[in-house]
């Protein structure tokens, strides 16, 4: 077996040097019922790099690829352009098969990585500091309530209707079992977003408000506004980025006030992947860094004087405080952070800014030529690279339709809010630097076709 | 140095600095090269990537939303970053370069084909919204995963969203809970032994659970007896490491959960240690009724500095029916479904929620079915039984100069513990692991579990060769002996790293957690 490197005479060697007649004297401990006697029925035998490769592409190409065809789906998770250095540099063994950072002398590789994406993201959110990164966007968002709840010693929070539906149902989900309160507002098309449902809805009992930015629909919603009337009733604002790309051509939400500001990193340096794995961006105030939770990385010195990295501020933590830690999160999103990072220092401020200018004309030539068909209106007039359309029929059809003709058309918004009513004909439309002028006239050409004849 | 360096960093060398070597002008040493950091190398002006003129204004329903200035990130062009980044890479330790033996933590061999098939565009290149008939491979890919996870743990179902091993702890705890309120009983009570990882207190108390501790016997194994002492109407489960953070296999788990079913409770098994154990007995044969599985330590997927992982939760009978969404099922129509919030009413109408926005980790679903396909039945019996071996040799060739407290438990599994008593006044565990790094290892995993004092908890893994162990071996020796003898370099080790020891206290009294210019 070429990943195990014991030959049967090191097996026999070492067995006497132990002092075992067998491998099985060494499971003795197992009660002999449990044991099995040889390899489980049913399930394939040990397979070579070429046939194991083989199976795998063969499951691989039946999936669509985003790249293959015209391809329009944000939601969450964005297609942008990865430079091919950053998997090149991910790929290094020193960091690939590198464990948490735990012997900082030995790992400082990580730990200056770390120091380094922590402030990238403290900068690109407005926030004073960050940390070293969440499983994802949704699972920060929860984490970020939390953590209001803590610095405010309030257990209400509300959520905007324009945060995403997965994000809602990760926080409601989690806070029937804590017990907080979580007041969802309702997610309706109107071409604003729910800036003043939520400001409504703070009372003296709400540690934080929730607000997507840009939202799920691809509104912008005044966070500035929201923070104005959150502060004044003690509660904070909670932020959330699912495209930090937006972030290099709209204003930072810390710089306009929110509290804590989380994020899904996805959309640098990581790529689609079906959804995972993904990485939780979460940055704030520096008042409320004992609050936070996860792994932090610090500036220090070592012995001799040299400038240094460690993990730091780890009392909050579960493995030294146990049950009574900040949160349970262990192992995080390191590699998807590398990467993040690198594609980050690639771009730079000055580069950041020019992609998030490319993704925005793109969407107006996407936005341009969809609204040109007949019945096919613009809901939000204020969007990054995403945006809502509203349809003559059903939207869910239409993407199932277009997929027949290769065309990866959007999300429908009833396939992400199924309660929800009178969401049936939107459509949610995104696009990239990725996307080219080609793929934008091969859409409408399929959407025009599908929805000739159908009275708006 | 590498690209300009605006504010002139450079290393600064102590006063206890070693005289005898030469201080060079740039603060390299040959191929021990400093690296600054990306604010004091690049500018927000310089750029690695190279773009479309754009040739039109923002939206006008944007103008009062833009930035007036580009973020403050500095930039480098593809050169210097590459530089910057492969320098970096060399100041750390990985499976790569030598033994990484992090009892726990499972440090193997993470093969390449892995890292080669989850980059195929059909798997990398794939939107979780897109239409279910666009993405049959990939679901199809989950299914495999899980009919595998299924098979080798001998339970009835898997949840495969969560993110990491302590997201699984979580997602196991929260369908004990709402097979609880289906009951409806309200029991608030988890019991952990004090051996336990971190994270099993932290998640109990995370799903809002009151954690009991349970103490372990002198043979490093959880007190039973005491155990069934505290289950009552108020307990709804217990957390069990299997095997066990002492690295011993806990041999009562089936009467301990017979006691704990008989008063009403579930049996959560922590799964960080099934790679001892994988195609030898399965946790389901035992009374389990969820269990996690780390799949970046049992499947090989890398650690990657700190993460991504992904925690599957395999679940008994009695709690299948309340795993999150999504969830993968195969129609009668053939294909494969996923089963989200809109159409839950399928067959999952009890799902207690949804723990992530979209399917779990994909990326390592390809990398763990990939490894798990390489090995086979057979070959991931032999992973289980090298691991243990390889562990059993590092005890039995050390004991006689570092205490093993459990030595005479039996046999150990995958992990070899020893403790730091008998080392030489003033000297500890921490001398040992810091030795270690000058020998050109990577220390073990130290003062954990908690209940030895100094713990040093080795766990070498299948994927090292006799000759690699024998050379660790030597080394460790060596180390003991010279911790006995008190020999004081130690003290000051490592000598040959990057950075010497660095000062954790300075870091947590004044944090410095971005960088200040």
């Amino acid at each position: 077996m070429r990943y195990l490197p014991l030959t049967p005479a090191d097996r026999a060697e070492m067995l006497g040097t132990i002092g075992a007649a067998s491998v099985d004297d060494l499971f003795a401990d197992v009660p002999e019922e449990a044991r099995l006697s040889g390899p489980i029925e049913g399930l394939p035998m040990h397979a070579s790099e070429m046939a194991v490769e083989r199976h795998m592409t063969k499951l691989a190409a039946k999936n669509l690829s985003a790249g293959s065809a015209p391809f329009f789906l944000g939601a969450g998770a964005y297609r942008h352009h990865v430079p091919a250095s950053v998997d090149h540099l991910i790929q290094r063994g020193e960091f690939l098969t590198a464990y948490t950072p735990y012997q900082p002398e030995i790992a400082q590789g990580t730990l200056q990585v770390l120091f380094e994406f922590q402030t990238q993201v403290a900068r690109l959110l407005g926030t004073d500091i960050a940390n070293a990164s969440m499983y994802d966007g949704s699972t920060a968002c929860w984490e970020a309530i939390l953590m209001a709840a803590r610095v405010t010693r309030k257990g209400k929070a509300v959520l905007s209707g324009g945060l995403h539906p997965h994000y809602g149902e990760v926080v409601r989900t989690m806070a029937k079992f804590t017990g907080d309160e979580i007041h969802s507002l309702a997610t309706g098309l109107t071409a604003e977003p729910d800036d003043a449902a939520v400001i409504g809805a703070i009372d003296e009992a709400t540690s934080c408000v929730v607000v997507q930015y840009p939202d799920v629909l691809g509104r912008i919603p005044d966070l500035a506004a929201i923070a104005e009337a959150a502060h004044a009733k003690g509660a904070l604002l909670v932020a959330v980025v699912t495209e930090p790309v937006a972030l290099g051509l709209i204003e930072a939400p810390g710089t306009l006030g929110a509290d804590i500001v989380v994020g899904e990193g996805q959309s640098l340096g990581v790529g689609l992947q079906f959804g995972g794995p993904y990485l939780g961006l979460l940055g704030c105030r520096e008042k409320f860094v004992r609050q936070m939770p996860g792994r932090l990385c610090g500036q220090t010195v070592d012995a001799e004087g040299k400038r240094g990295f460690v993990l730091t501020l780890s009392t909050r933590e579960q493995h030294i405080r146990r049950e009574k830690a900040t949160s349970n999160i262990c192992t995080n999103s390191g590699l998807c952070a590398l990467a993040f990072s690198i594609h980050l220092t690639l771009l730079g401020g000055e580069g950041l800014a020019q992609l998030a200018g490319v993704n925005h004309a793109r969407a107006q030539a996407m936005v341009e030529r969809l609204t040109r068909i007949p019945g096919v209106e613009l809901l939000n007039h204020a969007y990054f690279n995403e945006a809502t359309l509203i349809l003559p029929r059903d939207a869910r059809d239409v993407v199932r339709e277009l997929a027949e003709r290769e065309i990866l058309g959007g999300v429908s918004l009833s396939r992400l809010f199924p309660a929800a009513e009178g969401l049936d004909k939107a459509l949610l439309v995104t696009a990239t630097e990725t996307t080219s002028l080609e793929d934008i006239e091969a859409f409408a050409t399929e959407l025009e076709a599908l929805l000739v004849g159908v009275p708006a | 140095m590498n690209a300009v360096n605006a504010g002139g960093w450079k290393p600064t060398m102590g006063e206890t600095g070693e005289s005898a070597v030469p201080q060079t002008a740039s603060g390299d040493y040959g191929l021990m090269l400093e690296e600054a950091l990306i604010f004091e190398l690049g500018a927000k002006d310089k750029c690695g990537v190279d773009f479309e003129a754009v040739d039109r204004a923002p939206a006008s329903g944007l103008s009062k939303f833009l930035r007036k200035s580009a973020p403050d990130l500095p930039g480098l062009t593809e050169p210097e970053a590459v530089r910057h980044y492969t320098r970096l890479s060399r100041q750390n330790y990985a499976i790569d370069l030598g033994p990484f033996p992090l009892g726990s933590c499972t440090m193997k061999h993470n093969p390449r084909l892995n890292e080669t098939v989850a980059r195929l565009p059909g798997f990398a290149d794939v939107h979780p919204m897109q239409p279910q008939t666009t993405v049959q491979g990939a679901l199809e890919v989950i299914e495999q995963l899980a009919d595998w996870l299924i098979a080798l743990t001998g339970m009835a179902s898997v949840a495969m969203s969560p993110k990491a091993g302590a997201h699984g702890e979580l997602c196991g705890l929260l369908c004990i809970r709402a097979a609880l309120d289906a009951r409806g009983e309200t029991r608030d009570v988890v019991l952990v032994p004090e051996s336990a990882h971190g994270t099993n207190p932290a998640t109990a108390a995370f799903a809002g659970f009151k954690v009991q501790s349970i103490p372990a016997t002198p043979d490093g194994r959880v007190d039973v007896a005491a155990l069934k002492e505290k289950l009552g109407p108020n307990v709804a489960g217990v957390m069990i490491t299997n095997p066990n953070t002492c690295g011993l296999f806990e041999s009562e788990l089936k009467t301990i959960a017979d006691a704990v079913h008989a008063a009403g409770g579930y049996v959560y098994c922590d799964g960080a240690n099934f790679n001892a154990i994988v195609g030898k007995v399965r946790p389901g044969d035992l009374g389990v009724d969820a269990m996690h599985i780390n799949l970046h330590k049992t499947f090989s997927t890398p650690h990657g500095g700190g993460g991504p992982g992904a925690g599957p939760v395999v679940l008994s009978a009695a709690l299948a029916p309340f795993a999150p969404l999504p969830f993968v099922t195969r129609g009668a129509d053939g294909g494969i479904h996923l089963v989200e919030e809109e159409n839950r009413g399928e067959g999952h109408s009890q799902a207690f929620g949804r723990m992530v926005a979209f399917h779990g980790q994909m990326g390592m679903f390809t990398r763990a079915l990939t490894y798990i396909l390489s090995h086979g039945a057979d070959g991931l019996r032999q992973v289980a039984e090298d691991a243990v071996l390889n562990a059993n040799y590092v005890l039995r060739t050390c004991e006689d100069v570092l205490p093993a407290p459990f030595a005479k438990s039996g046999p150990c599994m995958h992990e070899a513990l020893f403790s730091e008593a008998g080392l030489a006044e003033g000297f500890s565990t921490l001398d040992i692991a810091k030795g270690l790094i000058d020998e050109g290892f990577h220390p073990m995993t130290v003062y954990f579990p908690l209940v030895v004092k100094g713990a040093m908890l080795i766990e070498p893994t299948e994927t090292e060769s006799k000759a690699g162990l024998d050379r660790f071996i030597a080394s460790l020796r060596s180390l003991a002996e010279r911790a006995k003898a008190g020999d004081q370099s130690l003290h000051s080790a490592p000598h040959f790293a990057p950075r010497r020891r660095l000062d954790e206290t300075q870091a947590a009294r004044k944090p410095v957690l971005v960088w200040q210019g």
